[in-house]
């Protein structure tokens, strides 16, 4: 019979490759479906993950998508390792958005460069206020933060929504719901001529390479990955639990604040109802493809990306209904998780006998 | 008094599908299982139900193959945490989101069909009683499956064997494999229980409330569902209760605006949310209390080491 | 593993060279997209688009090719999707949702060749047009309509989100009501969605408990019309007929007819007369219709309607003709003076009469 059993040391080749060897299980699943919906599926999956890498407009649509999704997945990655389960990151999201949006509204028609990094800054803040109603209520009355942050979500979209209809709304926008469109120096500048890539993906990257020192050289890095395993032995080591969730709560919230606050001031341009469409649940799955490292996550929001663009890309060309792109993250998601388990693990053929001879 | 009943009436058939969610999910975490995918279970559960109803003619045949349906994908879920050891919280969000997405796609040929709709019970006699006649007894058949199957859980968890195992399976799984129990075994059978259940819930909203098929139409139930189940505290009756506070507060808004109180929509729709975080915090306070009602085990992957 | 992604990638690029090949061929058709907000099997708004489509496709044949893309959300997405189309060798695309309007603008600065249409949206540019329905128009038929067929002199009505075009339909319908109906008391709930069936049906049976024996709606889905048919009430369908959910309860419906415009676009675009323009089109140009009426409906309910439509249609009649006072009391128009398209535009108050107030 099959038995696990696992690895004193999990194997780094494993470790790089299972993320390699899920997308390819995706890519062969995905056919198989393309196939069964009548659709010539080596072209789809040319369509969906070659095709937006040989046009540079793609690539630059690409970064675009890819910086909310990997700001957010650094901000998770810490929670995640540390058992803080941060799921309305979405939530936080929208908030950072409407506070920094509203920091820029506020600063109709005021030139310099400082507006722009106000906002930032006021965003990142609306995330972390956000996420401090999960960390206050968990510390203090020991409320499971999945079902707080995700509630929070709901409370984030409805707030950004009455504001749009109200207070918010542009006054010579003939009563719609839509904020003014920001003016110059609240705007995002652009890396690329006649493309979207903001400046944002530079954050993101340096998010990257922040997260990586903290998290390899910090001892607070230390801190998270040993509560992570054994919240005993962390608190024999002194780490304060209610510490750690406080970080890894502001953190997150922070960077999905900041990451809202770049969307609304970037590709959008204005603050709109439509504001919040699912990167704080995608940011989840692209943390875990990640492996919760800085490397992978920059690695798995690209891939996420091409998703998306190439996604959109086989609907326009293909006629596919945009519900496959949700099915193939899914399938992303579960191929990775299955697979997982061959990094953690050894897989073992043994004979009943033999195993309780104390192998 | 009249508008009264009719409200309740609106809050129960609100209520149901929740009820079927939840009781699904408290049973599953009660055996020490985390799944966060009861809205891809739900959504699945409501496309397969709505189909099977439309191609066969059948009500039965379109529930039961939701409770199929939901199933099926509960036991994926299980395959991966239980045998292959995967992470929890992340499969289960795997699962909703591919849930959303299958469903969506299977879908396709169905928008702008409908099925009738279930046809009411009239329970002789007893249904004639004034006000509470209509109020408890005229409803359609899933209703009373759902207040059955409440009591049937409580039942099982607390009056039979096979209830103790499962939790004890919850408690401490180490200890329930040492005494020979099996703790896979176990947690997959709650799995698919779970999933049928949460199954029923789905296809309750398109064959039963507005029989038709709309892409995501689960609208976040499934979400709902985990916290009636921690609000709950674990415990059945509670989580029927949970259900219909939560139903409760989405409809009465609604009437709240009918009869022309000036408070925005939505704030109003934004109660059923913060209502749910302000009971959380009230039950999770205690932390013996919480300690004592939470499955020790949950979330926490079994492995064994012999 | 890596082999076979080595091969899979040569077999595809073979095929994509034959597909490429294949594509250029086809270059002296007419390229036309569509840009949806939600999808086509909703039976609502974007149906009726798709329905706009397939006249365009029927009307022109082999002379045209049409690309559709669904469930576009307004956000950041919408932007990249257009432009895709753009770059796509589309030379008209129609984007069908107010929340496109800046994400159309700015596409369209980058494709100065290429004609855009804009659906209910305010600005334009030398290459975006933009379109709308007299959706109020229609109202007012169905206001009449439910004017008289109410006994308990309560309409339910289903709104979702409180812009302009909304507001409109509320006002003109109520306004239609009270006309044949003194007694006549319009019950309002917001639903915060245009598309939400669990959500319609709540309100509809809130407003059923509530004593309303007439249901309206400017939300997409056909719940509301379900739960009518179970009550036994009637409703008024919204977008497209929403009959086959509601055959005893439905009265009317007002359908949204894109057909017609979409074909002298496609076709004024072939031709090279197109000029940016806006279009607000309603019973007369057909843009607006109204279903099939009811058996249910009496004779001379029946005959008042038509009555009405056809006058709207000759313009004759103008939904709003004064005198009205806002809901404040404010006076707004004189006896026999029309409200103009720039008030009707930025609509955002209740007509004196309406119950509640508007969610601001």
């Amino acid at each position: 019979m099959i038995r696990l059993e696992p690895r004193k040391e999990i194997s780094k080749v494993l470790l790089y490759g299972t993320p390699v060897m899920a997308v390819v299980v995706t890519i062969v699943l995905g056919m198989v479906m393309f196939a069964a919906l009548g659709k010539n599926p080596v072209n789809a999956i040319f369509i969906i993950f070659v095709e937006p890498l040989k046009d540079p407009f793609a690539i630059s649509e690409m970064t675009v998508k890819a910086t909310p999704l990997i700001l957010i997945a650094i901000g998770l990655s810490f929670g995640f390792r540390a058992g803080v389960w941060n799921i309305g990151a979405e939530g936080q999201f929208t908030f950072g958005a409407l506070v920094g949006g509203a920091v820029a509204l506020a600063l109709y028609e005021v030139e310099g460069g400082w507006v722009l990094p106000l906002m930032c800054t006021a965003g990142a803040l609306g995330g972390m206020a956000w996420a401090a109603i999960p960390a206050f209520l968990r510390t203090k009355f020991n409320a499971n933060e999945i079902l707080v942050t995700l509630m929070l979500t709901y409370v984030a979209v409805l707030l950004l929504s009455v504001l749009m209809h109200g207070p918010l709304k542009d006054p010579e926008g003939l009563n719609f719901p839509e904020s003014r469109l920001f003016h110059e120096s609240a705007t995002m500048p652009i890396l690329i001529e006649e493309t979207r890539a903001h400046v944002g993906f530079l954050v993101a990257l340096a998010a990257i390479v922040i997260a990586w020192v903290l998290l390899e050289r910090h001892v607070f890095g230390y801190q998270v990955k040993v509560i992570g395993q054994s919240p005993k032995a962390a608190s024999f080591g002194g780490f304060v639990e209610s510490k750690v969730v406080w970080f890894c709560l502001m953190i997150s919230g922070g960077l999905a604040g900041l990451a809202g606050t770049f969307e609304a001031a970037g590709p959008i341009g204005q603050l709109v109802p439509a504001l919040p469409v699912g990167y704080g649940f995608t940011a989840i799955i692209v943390a875990f493809l990640g492996r919760l490292t800085p490397l992978g996550i920059l690695l798995a929001g690209f891939v996420m990306a091409l998703t998306y663009i190439g996604g959109e890309s086989a609907q326009i060309k293909m006629n596919l209904p945009s519900a496959v792109t949700g099915v193939f993250q899914g399938m992303f998601l579960f191929s990775l998780l299955g697979i997982d388990v061959l990094a953690r693990f050894r897989i073992r053929f043994a004979q009943r006998a033999s195993s309780a001879a104390g192998e | 008094m009249d508008l009264l009943v009719l409200i309740l009436q609106g809050v129960i058939v609100a209520a149901t599908p929740l009820v079927f969610a939840a009781i699904g999910e408290l049973v599953v975490e009660r055996a020490g299982v985390l799944n966060l995918g009861i809205e891809g279970m739900m959504i699945l559960g409501a496309i397969a139900g709505f189909a099977v109803t439309l191609d066969t003619g059948s009500y039965v045949a379109g529930v039961a193959c939701a409770a199929l349906a939901g199933a099926v994908a509960a036991a994926l879920f299980g395959i991966l945490t239980q045998v292959l050891l995967s992470n929890q919280v992340a499969t289960g969000l795997a699962l909703t989101i591919f849930g959303l997405g299958l469903s969506a796609l299977i879908g396709q040929g169905y928008s702008g069909e409908t099925t009738g709709s279930l046809t009411k019970i009239h329970i002789f006699l007893l249904a004639d009683i004034p006000i509470f006649g209509p109020l408890l007894f005229t409803h359609d058949p899933l209703v009373y499956l759902s207040i059955i199957l409440v009591f049937c859980v409580a039942w099982f968890l607390g009056k039979t064997r096979p209830g103790l195992i499962l939790r004890s399976v919850g408690e401490n799984h180490d200890a329930a494999h040492a005494i020979g129990y099996s703790v896979v075994g176990t947690r997959m059978a709650a799995l698919v229980f779970g999933g049928a259940c949460a199954g029923i819930g789905g296809a309750y909203l398109s064959i039963v409330q507005t029989p038709l098929w709309v892409e995501n139409m689960t609208a976040g139930r499934g979400w709902i569902a985990l916290a009636i189940v921690v609000f709950s505290a674990w415990r059945p009756g509670r989580a029927l209760l949970g259900a219909y506070l939560f139903g409760g507060v989405t409809v009465v808004q609604l009437h709240v605006q009918g009869l022309g109180v000036d408070i925005q929509a939505q704030y109003l729709s934004m109660l059923p949310y913060l209502v749910t975080i302000i009971v959380l915090v009230a039950i999770s306070r205690d932390k013996t209390r919480t300690k004592l009602n939470a499955p020790a085990c949950l979330g926490k992957p079994f492995f064994a080491s012999s | 593993m890596k082999i076979t992604i080595r091969k899979l990638a040569a077999s595809a690029f073979a095929l994509a060279v034959a597909f490429s090949i294949g594509t250029a061929s086809a270059a002296d058709k007419t390229k036309v997209g569509f840009v949806y907000v939600g999808p086509i099997g909703d039976h609502g708004w974007s149906y009726e688009h798709n329905q706009g489509r397939l006249a365009v496709e029927k009307a022109f044949g082999d002379r045209v090719k049409t690309t559709y893309v669904e469930n576009v959300s307004e956000g950041p997405d919408a932007a990249r999707v257009i432009q895709q189309l753009a770059r796509g060798g589309h030379s008209v695309i129609f984007t069908t949702s107010f929340g496109f309007m800046n994400p159309t603008l700015k596409v369209a600065k980058r494709f100065p060749k290429v004609k855009f249409e804009h659906a209910t949206g305010f600005k334009r540019s030398k290459n975006v047009a933009t379109y709308s329905g007299r959706f109020y128009e229609g109202r007012h038929v169905i206001g009449l309509i439910a004017g008289k067929m109410t006994k308990s002199n309560t309409v339910g009505y289903i709104a979702s989100f409180p812009i302009p075009e909304v507001v409109r339909g509320i006002n003109a319908a109520y306004l239609a009501a009270k006309s044949v109906n003194p007694k006549v008391k319009f019950k309002i709930v917001w639903v915060s969605t245009w598309f939400d069936p669990g959500k319609e049906a709540d309100a509809a049976k809130a407003l059923i408990d509530q004593g309303a024996d007439v249901l309206m709606q400017h939300t997409d889905s056909p719940a509301a019309m379900q739960i009518a048919e179970k009550k036994g009430i009637y409703a008024f369908g919204q977008a497209s007929d929403m009959v086959k959910f509601g055959p005893k309860a439905q009265l009317t419906s007002i359908i949204d007819d894109w057909g017609p415009y979409y074909v002298a676009r496609v076709k004024a675009a072939m031709d090279g007369t197109w000029k940016s323009q806006d279009t607000w089109d309603g019973i007369g140009p057909g843009m607006v219709a109204i279903a099939p009426f009811s058996k249910s409906i009496p004779n001379d309910v029946r005959a008042m309607a038509v009555k009405a439509r056809d006058n709207i249609a000759a313009g004759k009649l103008h939904p709003f003709t004064g005198p009205i006072n806002k809901q404040d009391g404010s006076p707004w128009l004189k006896a026999g003076q029309t409200a103009s398209d720039g008030e009707l535009a930025g609509m955002n108050f209740y007509v004196q009469g309406v119950e509640g107030s508007l969610p601001k």
